[in-house]
Order: C-alpha cells, then structure tokens, then sequence
C-alpha cells in the first residue's frame, strides 16, 4: 500500500491562495486506509481550511469537496467531468500518482498536491506505517529471507551488514532495526545461512530507467493507446 | 612483486604499524602536511580519511598525493557513500597513476550521522563489491567489461569489526572480503583484547594481514560521546571508567597509556600482525604512543 502524509495546512493555504474555487479531491483506495486523504480527511480538511479562512479574514476561496474510488485510474475519474468546469484548481488529497492521473487527464485545470507521498508500506499496528518495498524492480527477497535489504538498510547494501550496526539497530537511527541481523537471524532459523555466504554483485539500475513502463502483451496486441 | 611498499611490508614478518590522517575542513593544508612529516617515517603507511563519519572535508585522494609529496607511503580510503561506480573507478585510476596503489575499500558511514544530512547517498557498491570491482581493473577491464588502456594495481584491504556486539554475521562479511581480493584489515577500534584473541582463532584461518585498530582517547566524556554517536565504535565501560578515575586534565595521558598498553600486549603476545593507531584529530601524539611501547 501507498503510504502518505498530509501537508500541513499552512503549505495547503499557501499552494490554493491564488485559485477561488478549490475542489478538495480525495481518493478511496490508500489514502483512506493511511489516514492521509479519503473521504473523512476531505471532510475534515474542508473545515479547517473555512476556519481559518474565517479566523484570518481572508475569505477569497470557496470549497467544495469529493472523493472519488480512485484517482489512478482515468476511468475513475470520469465522473469530474462536470464537476471540475465549476472550479479554478483542484487539491488532490491523492498520492502522486493520483495527482498527475488527474492532471493529464484534465490538462486546463492545475492540479496541486495535498499529501506527501511517503512510501510503500504496511500498517505496523493502528497508525504506525512502516516502508517496506522500494519498488527496485528486481526482486531478491528469496535470497534474503523475505527481508528487503534495499529498503530497509539504510545504506541498501547486499553483502551484509555494516560495521555501524550496534545493539540490533541501524547507524543511522537507533529506532531501526538493522536489516541484516534481522536477515541473518531469520536466514539462521530457516538454515538457509548459505544465501548469506554468497557473493551478490552490484545492483543493476538498468532495470529503473525512469520513468518506468509494464507493458502486458495482450494489450498491447489489442491495440490501446499509450501515449 | 610488490605493487607498494606497504605491500612489501605485509609479505614480510615485520610487526605492520600504520596511523590515520583525517583532511582539514577547508583548503589549508598546512597541519596536515605537518603530522605527515612528523609521522611518515615513524609508520609503515598512513591511511587518508574519506570524509570520516560523513563530515565534509578536503578529500581523502588529494590528501595521498600529499602523502606521496612529502615521501610518505599513502593508504587511500575509499568508501561507497559518496561515488556511484564511474567515479570509483576513475578515482582508481587516478590514484594508481600518481603512484598510489594501496586502497581501503569501505562501504562507508551513512550520510546521517555527518555534517550534510540532505545530501544523497550513493551506495552504488558495497565494500565487498568494491573490492571486486579493484580486482576486475586490475585484470584489464572496467565493470562494464571494455578494456583498459593501462591496467591498474593495487594492495588492497578492508576493515572488519572484532568488537561488535553480534559478532557472527560479520565474520560472514569478512570472509566475502577475503574472497574478494582484500589483503590486510584495519580493525574497528579495539578495546578488550579478549575480542581480538577470539577473532584471531577465526581470522589466522586465511592469509591476510590483521592489524588492529586502536583508538586514543582523551577523556571518559569523548568516549561516551563516541559510543553513543560514532558508527562502529564499542568502548567498554572499564576503559571508560578508567579513563574516569584520572584527575582533571590528565585524561589524554590517559588515554595515550591505555592505547600503548594495549599496542605493547598485541606485539608482546603476537595477538595479530600489527596495529593501525587513530588519533581521531590529533595526529600529533602518535609518536608519543609508539615510544611508549
């Protein structure tokens, strides 16, 4: 799942001050579940924004709000079609994905972030959300006993832990787990210590050249358009 | 034949003495050119500090060349944390055609505990892969396979941590560093030679070169500080009380006789074939160490 943050509502009010009409948009899918922009955080951000609005005395803007399933996908999003004529900006409370879905999908509108799109994670327990994968594109957790050594050691290294490690946790923040005692002590368990032993060679960033695009052949021989 | 002096050195049986220089924060280099002469011809090499705990400093290969300049055998530090894989081996490269050919292959502090906490961290290799990476340009090719117009050569090392507190996932490391191609390792600093002793019955197993870290402590408050915020670094807290029960302003003296107890045990009990002293910025008592021994 995507995880994100909302910004505050001091960069919120900054980014809208030139627009009047702002539609707050949120999205069902992550956003909702991370607490970070489905339907109750639109709501909630819609007041805020009219309070301070009315405690500041600088009433220019008029909201409306609206949650669409998801903002990913442009057949989602069909049913803005009307709903954007009446608005000078839309604040999607979307990843950024969802933020640039609706932008190309309604190119004479500006389209303005709402949430800091974070990473991509799991609920630890009730609102704590921890990073899981880094989306490398070349997947090893079968090496490394379904622990991400790319995303969970800060430094990303694949031959072992660093010397900083100390007391289980990571150099760079004694909160963190290191990855590679985690990955020892489960590869330990699991008596595939050999996996360890091996010599994993540098990382292949060919396999991210970015922007990245999966193309599924069946579409493809179907025909679509791709831009 | 030897590809340094220092390598020559480590094919010897002569008990391996290095020390560590860290670069100035800024471009004079005149202190640092000044503990170069004091201790070029007191030690067997002397290693170059890559922005040491990710703090921002004049780089680690200009301080070699000066090294070199002043008659002195360079150890070059190289960590990962800074350089993708093009500019590591440019650096080699660069390196070796200015005549400096031993190299310490790290991974590297993160870059959060330093002095540049938003920079981007590049980990492009890890230190096991750099050692590789070494080992392919000096069979004539880059990583990418093309061919080399003048092939490199190295002496090459690593470093490894006998004091961690969970010792075994780092002898799985140092043994991928063996097969990697290093020749002699600088330990993390040691302070219990019971480590070192227990490490060693592991270590003596291959033929590489051990020389152990030992690091000069100034008082109990710098080794705290150390232990709480400096990667890699485990003080016992008998060497911090130690350090503790001296009168004020004596901690320094303190410290140069904990380091040159600990020296004179190794050599005395040929614990392991040397020691790498780091002064940690002050460079200019590690004379005074060695005469103690």
């Amino acid at each position: 799942m995507i995880i994100a943050e909302q910004k505050s509502l001091e960069e919120i009010r900054r980014v809208i001050s030139p627009y009047e009409n702002v539609l707050l948009l949120g999205c069902g899918t992550c956003v909702t579940v991370c607490g970070a922009g489905g339907e109750r955080e639109v709501a909630f951000l819609h007041s805020a924004l009219r309070v301070a609005q009315a405690r500041n005395q600088d009433g220019v803007h008029s909201f409306s709000e609206y949650t669409i399933k998801r903002q990913c996908d442009f057949e989602f999003l069909d049913v803005l079609e009307d709903k954007v004529n009446e608005v000078d900006t839309i604040l999607s409370l979307g990843c950024g994905i969802g933020v640039q879905v609706v932008a190309e999908r309604f190119p004479d509108i500006p389209v303005l972030p709402g949430v800091n799109t974070s990473f991509m994670g799991m609920a630890k327990e009730w609102g704590v959300w921890d990073e899981r994968c880094a989306a490398c594109g070349d997947c090893r957790l079968d090496e490394t006993a379904g622990i991400c050594p790319i995303t969970r050691c800060t430094k990303g290294i694949l031959n072992g832990p660093c010397a900083g490690t100390k007391n289980g946790k990571c150099e760079a923040n004694k909160d963190i787990d290191c990855a590679w005692i985690l990955i020892y002590k489960r590869l330990e368990r699991l008596q595939q210590l050999e996996k360890m032993r091996r010599y994993y060679p540098p990382r292949n960033f060919r396999v991210i050249p970015r922007p990245r695009r999966i193309v599924m052949k069946a579409n493809v021989e179907s025909g679509g358009n791709n831009g | 034949m030897a590809n340094s002096l220092f390598e020559e050195k480590i094919n010897s049986n002569d008990f391996l003495v290095t020390t560590e220089i860290g670069p100035p924060k800024g471009a004079d280099v005149s202190e640092m050119v000044h503990h170069i002469d004091l201790l070029k011809d007191k030690m067997d090499a002397i290693n170059v500090t890559d922005h040491q705990s990710s703090v921002m400093r004049f780089p680690s290969l200009g301080g070699c060349l000066l090294v070199k300049e002043c008659g002195g055998e360079p150890i070059f530090q190289v960590t990962c944390r800074d350089r993708n894989r093009l500019a590591l081996q440019a650096d080699l490269l660069m390196a070796y055609s200015r005549g400096i050919t031993n190299v310490l292959c790290l991974t590297g502090d993160s870059v959060d505990v330093g002095d540049h906490k938003e920079a981007k961290p590049v980990f492009d290799l890890d230190s096991v892969q750099l050692l590789r990476m070494a080992r392919e340009m000096e069979a004539g090719k880059d990583m990418a396979g093309n061919e080399l117009k003048g092939v490199p050569q190295f002496c090459l090392g690593a470093s490894v941590h006998p004091e961690t507190d969970f010792i075994e996932p780092q002898l799985i490391k140092f043994e991928k560093k063996v097969n990697a191609g290093a020749q002699f390792f600088q330990t993390q600093g040691i302070f219990e030679l019971e480590s070192l002793k227990k490490f060693m019955q592991y270590a003596s197993q291959f033929n590489v070169k051990i020389l152990a870290g030992i690091i000069v402590l100034a008082s109990a408050r710098m080794a705290q500080y150390m232990n709480d915020n400096v990667p890699g670094i485990i003080i016992s807290q008998a060497v911090i009380d130690e350090l503790a029960n001296v009168e004020k302003g004596k901690g320094l003296q303190k410290g140069i006789e904990i380091a040159s107890r600990l020296i004179k045990t190794i050599k005395e009990e040929n614990l392991c074939h040397g020691v790498h002293v780091m002064a940690v910025g002050r460079e200019g008592i590690v004379p005074d160490i060695l005469e103690a021994v």
